[in-house]
């Protein structure tokens, strides 16, 4: 505490103003009555045992603070009315289990009283950040996304390039050549996607995936390498900063004179885009109501923010028969679904990809209904916790997950986890190494782009990842 | 605070409630615990709560953040869950019915144990809310009973509760099934609070206080009715004089009265500074009371501000040469940028 001797005042300031600003903030603090129905339902508790990992005691952490500076009961009786003073162990104690949270909200779908701790802990991080105390996995890819467009800092050329080295991969696996534009003036559609589709193993395959969909629909699109990013860590450091990163979004799209906006699978990303972007910024009047080139729907439920995800478009595609697929180029697959946090609980996004993956693979099969859909369980490494440094945590956070997964893998085989999201990519490779060894993590684009036949393509013998697949279909029969 | 000291703390403060009412009454103080006091919470508790609740409301929703626990709106040929993720008001009105009529989301309660492996096992418990809706409704229902003291002539709808509630007519006079009801479910509260250890552990005195609280009031109304009958008509007439504000106190009302309703006063006075005004919290909470509607209604945020951005000229301005090395398109040349 060296760095700001007024760190307590800058403390209570915060929550005072955090206070006034925020209903959900003031109301969760004050309508807890700690049944604990949502004690066992994170993650975090389930694979630690740690009790401050409960929801209603994670939130407890700040409430007690509150408890006996801001309320009547809490003046009044201090700790007996369960209040504490404010010390710097405190703020340790904050700093390990705020950052032990992933705001995946499955709490909340528990509480009667809807009370979410994602929201405490976005306050609490917002309050450390006050003081400085935030982790480099998450202020490192904030200074880099608004310095340099996304997370890694990766310079333009050097986007251009790596997508290149996919194209490259794409045309040795498919036959096909492609050639994507790059921050094109008069594009149809601007392509954003997380910036960990393009550099991250196996995320890089989805974003084959995308290219390849694109290729094959001939779509007028472009990427950007301003707005190389569509993954949000400012969300996880402020809502002011979520915001400054975010508007990059609606920025390059007004520049480019673009009609609409494509999404990339992402979770975070898509809880930014459903439930904040078209507050945080003025309205996108410049944008027109998507509207599918290929099919001609119009995409009715993103009439305001002019932004879609792309496993609804698929979707949409795959609907109107747009789209050729060979489903048993998939075959080797066992696929089960996760369903992202953010997607499901901070949007409803269930069926749409479920949709298409029914469509381009064979072997589809559901983890248990109580760790799938709005019950889902977060990969372990959300909000910003995915550094390998974190892997400890990562990895006990992730157990609940692995477990519905090696689940699924004794009974049926499984061997393949889908998913829309790039952090879930990232990091349910090192969960499903440790918990659940022999499957792998895909996007759902990558196993689309499998299925796909494209004009003028080679025999495909080889999937994305430059497998032989007669090999992997041999593999599974043994 | 630790189990010991939490759990004989909030039993001493309600033995000790009990004392001073009893003391009260004997030593005859009826018009202040019978008259004044009423009075006193009746006023704390309608100021506290629309206190609270136009405090809470005070504080604007800048996001609409809804927990979705359903289908969202999509294609027409995708069925939406219109009520577990509304896209309506409607729909959130019939999600907010749910969840304060039958609270839905404890509905879902599972418990999950760590078996040997290891292995996850889930299980759906339904007991806390059973207990809570047992509970809450048999409240309702027995406050509703005494509304039989409040009134003259008694609502037909008031002799229905109370012939209803006594439909299996055991005992005399018969036994109010919300009677018993209630002492069930708060005395399994209570023990859950204790038995169980992660909730033992997150319990504090503002837990056990009100459960001993209500438990002491059931226990002094029941031994009012069924054991040591006290003097109704004169009950009736105190009552009736509190709300046609004639307050006057009959003789000969038993003390066992008394410290019931001091309880009673004590309970409403309490409640709006404590953790039970979550009946009123519930229905402003931004997680259930919003419609998942943000990609088609835009949402105001009312403190909304303008923040520093990185702009695209200033990042071409960072990388202009790599990128026309790079053949990506710029906005100026790098000739413009030198004049």
């Amino acid at each position: 505490m060296t760095g700001s001797p007024n760190w307590y005042e800058i403390i209570m300031t915060g929550i005072a103003e955090r206070l006034d600003k925020y209903r959900s903030f003031k109301l969760f603090l004050d309508i807890c009555v700690r049944w604990g129905a949502c004690a066992d339902k994170c993650h975090f508790y389930i694979g630690s045992g740690d009790p401050k990992n409960m929801p209603v005691l994670r939130a407890e952490l700040l409430r007690s603070i509150y408890r006996r500076d801001f309320t009547t009961a809490g003046k009044l009786f201090g700790k007996f009315a369960g209040g504490r003073k404010l010390t710097p162990l405190i703020i340790k104690e904050w700093f390990y289990y705020f950052y032990q949270c992933t705001e995946c909200r499955r709490c909340s779908v528990f509480c009667p009283y809807g009370i979410d701790t994602a929201e405490i802990t976005i306050m609490a991080r917002e309050l450390l950040n006050l003081i400085g105390c935030q982790i480099d996995w998450i202020i490192t890819p904030v200074a880099n996304c608004y310095q340099t467009g996304n997370h890694l800092g990766i310079q333009p050329h050097a986007f251009k390039e790596i997508l290149d080295f996919l194209l490259d991969d794409i045309e040795t696996n498919t036959g096909v050549k492609m050639e994507p534009t790059f921050n094109r003036k008069g594009a149809e559609i601007l392509f954003l996607t997380p910036s960990g589709d393009v550099f991250a193993d196996p995320g890089i395959y989805t974003a084959m995936g995308y290219m390849i969909l694109f290729h094959y629909l001939d779509l007028d699109y472009t990427w950007s390498t301003y707005a190389s990013e569509g993954g949000n860590f400012g969300f996880f450091t402020s809502h002011e900063m979520m915001k400054r990163l975010n508007s990059k979004m609606y920025a390059e799209a007004k520049r480019l004179g673009v009609k609409w906006i494509l999404g990339g699978e992402c979770g975070h990303m898509w809880r930014v885009i459903n439930q904040y972007m078209g507050t945080m910024n003025e309205p996108a009047d410049f944008l027109e109501v998507p509207k599918s080139p290929i099919t001609g729907t119009v995409f009715d439920n993103a009439s305001q923010i002019k932004m879609v995800h792309i496993a609804q478009f698929t979707a949409d595609l795959i609907k109107n028969n747009k789209l050729n697929l060979d489903k048993s180029r998939n075959d080797y697959l066992k696929v089960t679904w996760h369903d992202s946090c953010n997607t499901s609980r901070g949007m409803g996004f269930l069926e749409e990809p479920r949709y298409v993956l029914k469509n381009v693979v064979n072997n589809f099969y559901e983890m248990p209904p109580n760790t799938i859909r709005e019950q889902t369980f977060c990969c372990g490494s959300g909000s910003g916790l995915n550094a390998g440094e974190n892997m400890d945590i990562r990895l006990r956070g992730g157990l609940p997950r692995a477990n519905a997964v090696k689940h699924v893998h004794d009974k049926h085989g499984v061997n393949c986890l889908g998913c829309i999201c790039a952090i879930d990519r990232a990091v349910l490779t090192a969960s499903m190494d440790f918990w659940v060894p022999g499957v792998r993590v895909a996007g759902l684009h990558e196993l689309v782009a499998n299925a796909l036949v494209l004009e003028g393509e080679n025999e495909r013998t080889t999937n994305l990842r430059g497998e032989e697949i007669a090999d992997l279909m041999e593999e599974n029969e043994e | 605070m630790n189990i010991i000291s939490s759990f004989l703390l909030s039993f001493l403060a309600g033995i000790a409630l009990i004392v001073i009412a009893w003391a009260g009454a004997l030593t005859n103080l009826q018009g202040l615990f019978g008259v004044v006091l009423p009075y006193i919470a009746i006023t704390t508790f309608v100021a506290g709560v629309v206190y609270r609740v136009l405090n809470w409301a005070q504080s604007p929703v800048p996001f609409r953040i809804p927990t979705t626990c359903g289908q969202e709106k999509s294609f027409p040929w995708i069925k939406a869950n219109c009520i577990e993720n509304p896209s309506s008001t409607l729909g959130v009105v019939i999600r907010m019915a749910f969840e304060v009529l039958t609270f839905r989301s404890l509905f879902r309660g599972t418990t999950v144990e760590l078996r040997g492996g290891p292995k996850l096992d889930y299980r759906s418990t339904k007991w806390l809310w059973m207990a809570a809706l047992g509970f809450h409704y048999s409240f309702l229902m027995i406050f509703f009973r005494h509304f039989r003291f409040f009134t003259e002539p008694i609502p037909a709808l008031v002799h229905l509760a109370e012939n209803m509630d006594s439909f299996f007519e055991v005992t005399v006079p018969a036994l109010y099934i919300s009677d018993g009801l209630l002492m069930a479910c708060v005395t399994y509260l209570l023990i859950r609070r204790v038995i169980i250890p992660q909730v033992r552990y997150i319990s504090l005195p503002a837990d056990y206080f009100p459960l001993f609280l209500i438990l002491a009031i059931g226990t002094t109304g029941i031994l009012m009715r069924y054991i040591l009958k006290v003097d109704v008509v004169s009950i009736k007439e105190l009552a009736m004089g509190l709300v046609t504000f004639h307050p006057a106190v009959p003789k000969g009302i038993g003390s066992l009265f008394y410290i019931h309703l001091f309880l009673v006063c004590v309970l409403i006075i309490y409640f709006p500074f404590s953790k039970l005004v979550h009946l009123g919290g519930v229905f402003l909470s931004p997680t259930r009371n919003l419609a998942n509607n943000n990609r088609q209604v835009r949402h105001v945020n009312p403190w909304n501000y303008p923040v520093k951005v990185h702009t695209y000229a200033e990042y071409e301005d960072d990388f202009r040469e790599k990128m026309i090395e790079a053949g990506l398109p710029v906005e100026k040349e790098l000739s413009d940028e030198k004049e």
